[in-house]
């Protein structure tokens, strides 16, 4: 047995069940199952076991069979002919560019073995992040436009290095770590559980609600505990989930709105935005839901009067924003810019491993609503992923408009008939958790699947925990989507993945 | 067509905010923390419990520059903390973010803001936003004030993309190491006098990441930042306020001046 299985829904692993393989069996372990289009891959990671060893974990979601299928293998600082999965599998990339860099482990034949994050401790000695090894190519005909780190707005820091052939963009390199602070070290040193969960809301603000729900859910297996059974828990998470999505959705559509000169769209979606915001703001006392998600119960059990607001406001929300949308669809100018522009094919996004709304508006359904159930997706709401074709900027706007109206349609259907007498319970801080664990969590959020894996020793201590935003997929993306297209259509490219560069830098 | 964008204009209607200085937030927004004295035993367990380390035993005091406004101390110790929805609470000083059992309201020392600032920007302030280890929450924020609802550039206060074009900067994030450097060269490079004003508790103070290797403060050993904005994030009226104080066209506390 190669691989131990479990479910998103399902509870911890004992350390002990998982087997442990030789690279070589691993290697091949992982070629077949990636060659598998229902599977990739949601982390792989290493652990220092000893001064010289490394445990290494990876965890591989099949989506026909729901399963998260985990295997792992040791490598010591000395062993020599790994040969790399990159070459095979682009979707291997970030990872065994993170493998390289926190701990030195090379993989033969990796291509591209460049700075992932570039944080102090690197294995990869020498060089700052200014001096990230960018791709050259030499032409007198062509020429190189740099941006960043820091960009024209107010958003956060990464570098991009076009390489044009006049307008055109012939290739695009995405240099990220600006962003890095440290968070995985920060949450398996945390003595306490708030900070752990304080450090989740941070991961990636606009996410909060995302990852956050992925920590509690990753410590909760931990202490078997079953949050179906805690009151309304799991349908409240839920709907915090989909305001965040609508929130960011709505963001998304009114920035791309505003990136072709689309002020009416622009200013609509800002108001609608807000009133998004602005409900959640009301029910936990945060725009961001930072507050909202806590480990085994809730500060803020809905009561029916928040119940009746949340429902007047999503459809007062649903009705406008759909307007919009129609408006979107009717006006050949706006088509004319986002059709056919930006383009990314079902086989590239596989290839890459992308996930979430990007990869569903390329024809690849990914989504773990469906593919790895949790909570109400088991039994109360039976999700239908939108996919669309056309991989371009109109068919990732046209997603966003879609699954606002979705999320929309799965608030009203879990608050309608929600019985708010039931009693939720309060957040627990000091529960013991289980020994010798494996745990991990997957959450769709807005972007797509977030990955939160924890570790613990023989006290039940966290020792490891490791996050994964659906941007770490997905930036690989963005460059290739701007390939051929005039540099000047970037906004609206970069506007339609909207990645994160804190949840990927970390 | 026609018809589809008079249907969002007209379901769009007036969102501006006609009155800045009235805005109301609502109750359960956590703004200004009021504290009464407590025990000693209680206050050692708030110091304890608080895991940004904004709580100080004795004498008890609680550092909005710290604090992420969880709420979580509130809760453990309802007799001792309780959050407020008052927003005025952006200092010109460092000190008058910390709340004792005395703080009935965060002071805006005028006398601490340098003469230049109002005199050259109370009409015009243009800004330049660096991230630096930001959570985009604070960014999005900040990107807010100047939105439909709140048209902060109504007073002439905006952000800009350029430093060349900038009267300052508006640093958020803890300063991540990566971002020093970038954070200096952006600094340099806005013209003279120029206002330096840290949005969020994570750049005024580090918080969950003063003690992270990934980070670097240094920035703060060289520079004196003019305007404090504590928050997780920093919600657009702490920012809108606090910035209509440093540029002297409010006073706090003080009958408004239309
Ligand atoms: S609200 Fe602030 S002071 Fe209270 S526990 Fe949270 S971070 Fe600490």
């Amino acid at each position: 047995m190669k691989w131990f299985t479990t479910y998103n829904n399902g509870s911890a692993i004992d350390l002990r069940k998982i087997p442990a393989l030789t690279y070589a069996e691993f290697f091949e372990a992982m070629r077949e199952r990636l060659a598998n289009p229902a599977c990739h891959v949601a982390h792989y990671f290493g652990v220092p076991v000893e001064e010289t060893r490394l445990r290494v974990w990876a965890i591989l979601l099949d989506d026909a069979e729901h399963t998260i299928d985990v295997a792992s293998y040791d490598v010591d600082y000395y062993d020599e002919d790994l040969p790399s999965l990159t070459k095979e599998f682009p979707a291997m990339h970030p990872f065994e560019r993170d493998m390289t860099e926190r701990w030195g482990v090379r993989y033969d034949g990796m291509p591209w073995d460049k700075p992932l994050r570039a944080p102090s401790r690197s294995a990869r000695r020498g060089g700052t992040i200014d001096e990230y090894p960018f791709y050259k190519m030499e032409s007198a005909s062509l020429h190189e436009v740099n941006v960043g780190p820091i960009h024209a707005g107010i958003i956060e820091p990464g570098a991009f290095r076009f390489i044009c052939n006049g307008e055109k963009v012939l290739h695009l390199e995405i240099s990220l770590g600006y962003q890095h602070r440290g968070a995985e070290r920060q949450i398996e040193t945390s003595e306490s559980l708030l900070r752990q969960v304080l450090l989740a809301e941070g991961i990636a603000g606009d996410s909060a609600v995302t990852h956050t729900t992925a920590l509690v859910r990753t410590i909760e297996k931990l202490a078997a505990f079953d949050s179906s059974k805690a009151g309304n828990l799991d349908v409240e998470r839920t709907v915090a989930l989909e305001l965040e999505r609508m929130a960011m959705h709505i963001a998304d559509t009114g920035a791309l709105c505003m990136d072709v000169g689309y002020q009416l769209g622009q200013v609509a979606c800002e108001a609608l935005r807000t009133l998004t915001i602005n409900t959640t703001q009301l029910w936990c006392g945060n725009r961001f839901g930072k507050g909202l998600i806590r480990p085994f119960g809730t500060n803020f059990p809905l009561t029916d009067e928040m119940r009746q607001t949340i429902l007047k406001n999503v459809a007062e929300i649903r009705r406008r924003y759909n307007e919009v949308r129609q408006d979107i669809k009717n006006t050949p100018s706006l088509l004319s810019r986002m059709e056919q522009c930006g383009l990314v094919s079902a086989q590239q996004m596989q290839r890459i491993g992308g996930v979430g709304q990007a990869s569903r508006a390329s024809g690849l359904a990914r989504d773990i609503r469906v593919s790895h159930p949790w909570g109400v997706y088991t039994d109360r709401i039976a999700h239908q992923s939108i996919i669309k074709e056309q991989g371009d900027v109109m068919a990732r706007l046209m997603m966003r408009c879609r699954e606002v109206l979705q999320a929309a349609d799965t608030i009203v259907a879990l608050l309608t008939e929600l019985d708010c007498s039931v009693a939720t319970p309060a957040p627990q801080w000091d529960v013991k958790l289980q020994p010798y664990m494996f745990s991990t969590a997957l959450v769709e959020g807005w972007r797509g699947e977030c990955c939160h894996v924890a570790i613990t020793d023989g006290e039940g201590r966290v020792v490891c925990y490791r996050v994964k935003d659906p941007s770490m997929h997905n930036w690989l993306a963005l460059a290739i989507a701007v390939r051929s297209e005039g540099i000047s259509d970037f906004p609206i490219c970069n506007k339609s993945f909207n990645l994160s560069y804190c949840g990927h830098d970390l | 067509m026609l018809l589809n964008k008079l249907k969002v204009f007209k379901s769009h209607g007036s969102q501006y905010i006609p009155d800045l200085d009235a805005v109301q937030l609502p109750e359960i927004f956590r703004g200004r923390p009021e504290l009464s004295e407590c025990d000693e035993e209680t206050a050692r367990e708030l110091e304890k419990m608080c895991p940004t380390k904004a709580i100080a035993a004795s004498p008890f005091s609680l550092d909005m520059g710290r604090c992420l406004f969880c709420g979580e101390c509130a809760r453990r110790a309802p007799q001792a903390i309780r959050f407020t929805n008052d927003y005025r609470i952006g200092a010109s000083r460092r000190e008058d973010l910390i709340v004792t059992p005395a703080t009935r309201s965060i002071p805006f020392a005028h006398d601490a803001v340098r003469k230049e600032i109002p005199a050259m920007f109370a009409h015009a302030l243009k800004l330049r936003q660096v991230s630096a280890g930001g959570d985009a929450s604070v960014e999005m924020e900040l990107n807010a004030t100047g939105n439909v609802n709140f048209d902060f550039g109504r007073y002439g206060v905006e952000f800009v993309a350029s430093p060349r074009h900038a009267d300052g900067v508006v640093i958020t994030g803890p300063v991540s190491r990566n971002m020093a450097e970038a954070l200096q060269v952006c600094y340099d490079a806005v013209p003279d006098p120029k206002v330096v004003i840290v949005a969020g508790s994570e750049a005024v103070s580090g918080s969950l990441y003063a003690e992270s290797t990934e980070v670097d403060r240094s920035f703060f050993e060289r520079h004196q930042p003019d305007l404090w904005l504590p928050g997780a994030p920093t919600h657009p009226m702490v920012f809108i306020e606090a910035v209509m104080n440093l540029i002297g066209r409010r006073r706090r506390g003080e009958q408004t001046k239309k």
